[in-house]
């Protein structure tokens, strides 16, 4: 068979090619192969699709899921719909970039390592950390990645995490960090407020702690205000700060590099990326310039220095690789190779077009349609918001239905959201979490809070 | 780019927020606490959107790609990335899809999910397969977690050692390390493999499991793989796969069928998933049945027609990444085996070895030391030692890739595996065309007899590329590492 993706597959070409090898059928190239591991029958998939029935095929496949624009989505919770410029999409359909493979070679890769240091620098800027990394796989890894970090520089195995951080992430941090021999504990919040509780917090910290984990805002939307305080609990008993943002808040927001954190994680997603069903997706994490933190760092570094032969002239390479797998082996930060390398890219353009005043424009939108959306509700005699903390960008509501059952209603209403709390706190399951943001109009608040008077009266 | 910025260019437009909003709301200033208020600037470039488009197509520009040119990187699996996934990908109906959104409204990628782990059950010979890990890497940390866990469910905590081959991949020992375990090292035999008597000598109640890549990463099948499993197994060990090389056996040899119980696939190098310049890529696992309960939460059910996402497996390792897996990513690799089908997966291996045999019959011998024993064909790729050409005039396998690279093309993978001196590990694939390969080999020849002839322009090239050899000693050096445009800033104002 001549297949359009191989080009030596004419029959013809490939005798010529296996008669230059002294060869007469492709089967003597696996005359190597014992017998009894080959498989001695055709794979059972379906014969190869045209590329006319392959995208027939897909269309009616993926015709079945429901998205954003068809449908207003308010969903939120470490992935968002935002909008994305189409000058990113335009340089990311460049094949130079997509189709290249880790810039193994410097020389003939500049491209790709000035996109992933402008990334770096951009991310310092947005944080206000002083060295970011190229990506991590996503926030979670990113998390888990940091966790182990901790018990590296402080050889310490406790870490204590926030119960208003994302249960998922908190999961995931568990799978990276229990097999290392730490202990994940959870400081509760108030339930009032829907901020860390530091009397807790205070209670549970010891000599033993490495690090202690919090997101700004948290997962349930609310702003830590005394995030200072936290960090200096922290750093009182010796232990890292380990802090988790949404990136699109940080126009508006203090960076965390401002109020002390050791390392900050989040995802890059919201800046830049599609939400791709929550996949691909780019984790953030950047740590101070401390040669102690940096040498434990994990992932992959850009920097900047100069040609041997001409020093005047600036180039970007890999840099400190000693610490990674390929060198370093059993002896790695890290077993990561594979990065996000692309989304990185995104993220830089994103930023670029965006610049300091976008950003915060970006961070106004979400503060004033999320509190216009409260005043609504409440006008509608809806119970928002659930938790009394200042928030940015997401919303918690209680109704008197089963937060599940509610975002199933407002499917049938053309509508995705909001997030069931309940899903993972079953203390909360009638309270759910709307996000909103520059992509929603004011109608299209309105339309949501006719949908939940609607749903829930 | 800083030097692109001008204070008051703006690159994007935004609605504005309507004043009958602010009427509402009031001084959006007054909603967020003083003491999470940025004070300082945030101090991004500032640049219209022609110059954002502009800088990065220049930075594109001064990137080598497979849509460029011949990228025979070895053990990467460079191969053209079609487009029809692309173009596919960007559907809104994948792109804006929200991880939480209810499953009644996900039914569509739920069933292409799912329908990729039976495909990717088939062509492993695996019996459940977990699409979440986000790149090999991963997958082999979920791997050896399973290891782990399943061990201890069996009470077996002593077995604390995993085997992994001198000629391994660094993420192997690496995610294995990870797991908890200790990394006992399998010195490869004259012939370039795993024999069974080795690993006889290394297995005991120890032993937890062995890690290998089948073929090799010299590009040579383990011959002995199923004494090696044998041997493994009986001393209540697991035999995990590193999918790495599967490109050289679709449809062919099943990891299963050669007595592996974990598998994982790297479907930005076997299934043609674009690899953006360093990832995103997908590295699904895939376990035989005893082991299926310990995949990654959560897994994709179907019954009569509807598919769910199933979080409710005690024995779970537990969740890895956030959310689903990179579903982008799997989408393009399942348009991948329905553009080849079946017959088609099998032709494009039998193609890739027969590319890779090619090229290795074109060098000179004289230069380039093959590390295959003689009467055995190749894989997918094979590695050569350019020892005797350093003999012969000082070129450095470091040298001979440089070089390549003013002729436009990509230099093969060096000074790996680690047990090769001057080694170059070359995979051309099967989408180079016999033309491309034929010029690849006259390129290595050529620069070998260059070297005898004009060594010190082969040792200081490139000379064609954006630039020439860095400095790397001075870019990771404690005092003069810099790691952004804010250090460069900060360090010439001090």
């Amino acid at each position: 068979m001549a297949h359009k993706f191989l080009p030596n597959s004419d029959v013809t070409i490939t005798k010529t090619m296996l008669n230059k090898l002294g060869l007469t059928d492709a089967e003597q190239l696996y005359s190597d192969v014992p017998k009894d591991v080959t498989l001695k029958r055709p794979l059972d998939i379906p014969s190869a699709l045209s590329e006319i029935e392959l995208e027939k095929l897909l269309t009616q496949k993926l015709g079945r899921n429901k998205s954003y624009p068809e449908y207003l989505s308010f969903l939120g919770g470490g992935c968002w719909v935002h909008h994305i410029p189409s000058v990113v999409d335009e340089v990311l359909s460049r094949g130079e970039f997509y189709t290249a493979y880790t810039p193994y070679q410097p020389e003939i890769s500049q491209g790709m390592l000035q996109a992933m240091f402008e990334y770096q620098s951009q991310i310092c800027e947005l944080t206000g950390m002083e060295a970011s990394n190229s990506s991590m796989y996503d926030w979670g890894t990113a998390l888990g990645e940091a966790g182990r970090m901790a018990q590296r520089v402080t050889h310490r195995n406790r870490i204590l995490v926030a119960r208003n951080a994302s249960p998922e992430r908190t999961a995931i941090l568990k799978t990276y960090c229990i097999p290392a021999g730490m202990h994940v504990e959870i400081v509760d919040f108030d339930g009032v407020t829907g901020n860390l509780d530091l009397g807790f917090l205070a209670s549970k910290m010891n000599d033993q702690v490495a690090a202690v984990y919090f997101e700004n805002p948290n997962f349930l939307g609310i702003i830590e205000e005394f995030a200072v305080d936290i960090v200096e609990k922290a750093h009182a008993c010796g232990a890292l700060a380990i802090v988790g943002i949404d990136p699109a808040t940080l126009g508006v927001m203090k960076p965390p590099g401002e109020y002390g954190a050791d390392i900050v994680v989040g995802d890059g997603q919201p800046i830049g990326v599609y939400p791709n069903l929550g996949g691909p997706l780019i984790g953030i994490f950047a740590t101070r310039m401390d040669p102690l933190l940096l040498r434990q760092m994990p992932g992959r570094l850009i920097g900047l220095t100069s040609e041997k032969a001409d020093p005047s002239r600036q180039g970007f390479v890999m840099v400190l690789q000693t610490r990674e797998q390929h060198i370093r082996r059993e002896h790695a930060t890290s077993n990561i190779c594979t990065n996000e390398a692309l989304f990185a890219v995104a993220v830089s353009i994103f930023l670029a077009t965006m610049g300091p005043k976008g950003m915060k424009e970006l961070g106004e939108h979400m503060i004033a349609k999320s509190h216009y959306a409260q005043q609504r509700m409440k006008e509608e005699g809806l119970e928002a918001p659930f938790f009394s903390g200042k928030y940015f960008g997401e919303l918690s509501v209680r109704t008197k239905m089963d937060g599940a059952q509610l975002a199933k209603n407002l499917g049938e209403q053309g509508i995705l959201g909001g997030l069931p709390l309940g899903r993972f706190y079953p203390d909360f399951e009638m309270v759910s979490l709307f996000s909103f943001n520059e992509t929603h109009s004011k109608e299209d608040v309105d339309r949501l809070v006719s949908a939940l008077k609607a749903t829930t009266s | 780019m800083n030097d692109l910025s001008h204070p008051g260019r703006i690159g994007y437009s935004l609605p504005q927020i309507p004043e009958d909003l602010f009427t509402v709301v009031g001084d959006l200033s007054k909603l967020i606490p003083n003491s999470m208020t940025r004070s300082t600037d945030l101090k991004l470039p500032e640049m219209s959107e022609p110059e954002v488009l502009r800088h990065y197509v220049r930075l594109s520009q001064m990137n080598f790609a497979i849509d460029v040119g011949m990228y025979p990187l070895g053990s990467c699996t460079m191969k053209y990335n079609p487009k029809v996934s692309q173009r596919i990908a960007r559907n809104p109906n994948i792109a804006n899809l929200h991880p939480y959104q209810d499953e009644g409204t996900i039914q569509g990628i739920l069933s292409i999910l799912y329908d990729l782990e039976k495909m990717l059950c088939e062509i492993t010979g695996m019996d459940a397969f977990s699409l979440q890990p986000a790149a090999g890497a991963q997958g082999e940390y979920v791997g050896t977690l399973i290891i782990r866990n399943y061990l201890k469910d069996q009470k077996l905590d002593q077995k604390d050692e995993v085997l992994v081959p001198d000629s391994a991949h660094g993420t192997n020992p690496a995610s294995a390390a990870m797991a908890g375990f200790k990394v006992i090292k399998i010195p490869s035999s004259q012939a370039g493999i795993v024999s069974a008597e080795t690993v006889r000598g290394l297995v005991s109640d120890r032993t937890a499991g062995m890690m290998l890549t089948v073929p090799n990463t010299l590009g040579i099948f383990e011959s002995e793989i199923a004494q090696v499993t044998k041997i493994v197994h009986e001393a209540g060990g697991l035999m995990y796969y590193d999918g790495a090389n599967m490109n050289a056996l679709l449809g062919r040899v099943r990891p299963g069928d050669m007595g592996f119980d974990i598998v994982h696939l790297n479907v930005h190098k076997t299934f043609a998933t674009p690899h953006g310049g360093g990832g995103p890529g997908a590295g699904p696992v895939g376990v035989i049945s005893k082991l299926a309960d310990y995949l990654p939460i959560p897994t994709i059910s179907n019954s009569d027609g509807r598919y769910r996402l199933d979080y409710d497996k005690p024995r779970s390792i537990g969740p890895i990444k956030s959310f689903y897996g990179n579903t982008a990513v799997l989408l393009r690799a399942y348009c991948y085996i329905l553009s080849l089908g079946g017959e088609g997966l099998k032709v494009a291996s039998e193609q890739a070895v027969l590319a890779s045999n090619y090229l290795l019959s074109l060098l000179d011998k004289e230069f380039y030391n093959p590390t295959i024993p003689r009467g055995i064909h190749a894989k997918h790729e094979f590695v050569v030692s350019s020892s005797p050409l350093k003999r012969k005039s000082g070129v450095l396998a470091g040298d001979v890739a440089k070089a390549i690279l003013d002729q436009g093309m990509h230099a093969p993978t060096t000074y790996f595996p680690l047990i090769v001196n001057e080694g170059l590990m070359i995979e051309p694939t099967e989408t180079e065309t016999l033309e491309s390969i034929e010029a690849y080999g006259d390129t290595l020849n050529s620069i070998a007899r260059n070297s005898l002839v004009e060594k010190d322009r082969v040792i200081s090239s490139p000379h064609n590329a954006a630039i020439g050899r860095l400095d790397e000693a001075k870019a990771s050096h404690p005092n003069t590492i810099i790691l952004s445009w804010k250090q460069v800033k900060s360090s010439q104002t001090n």
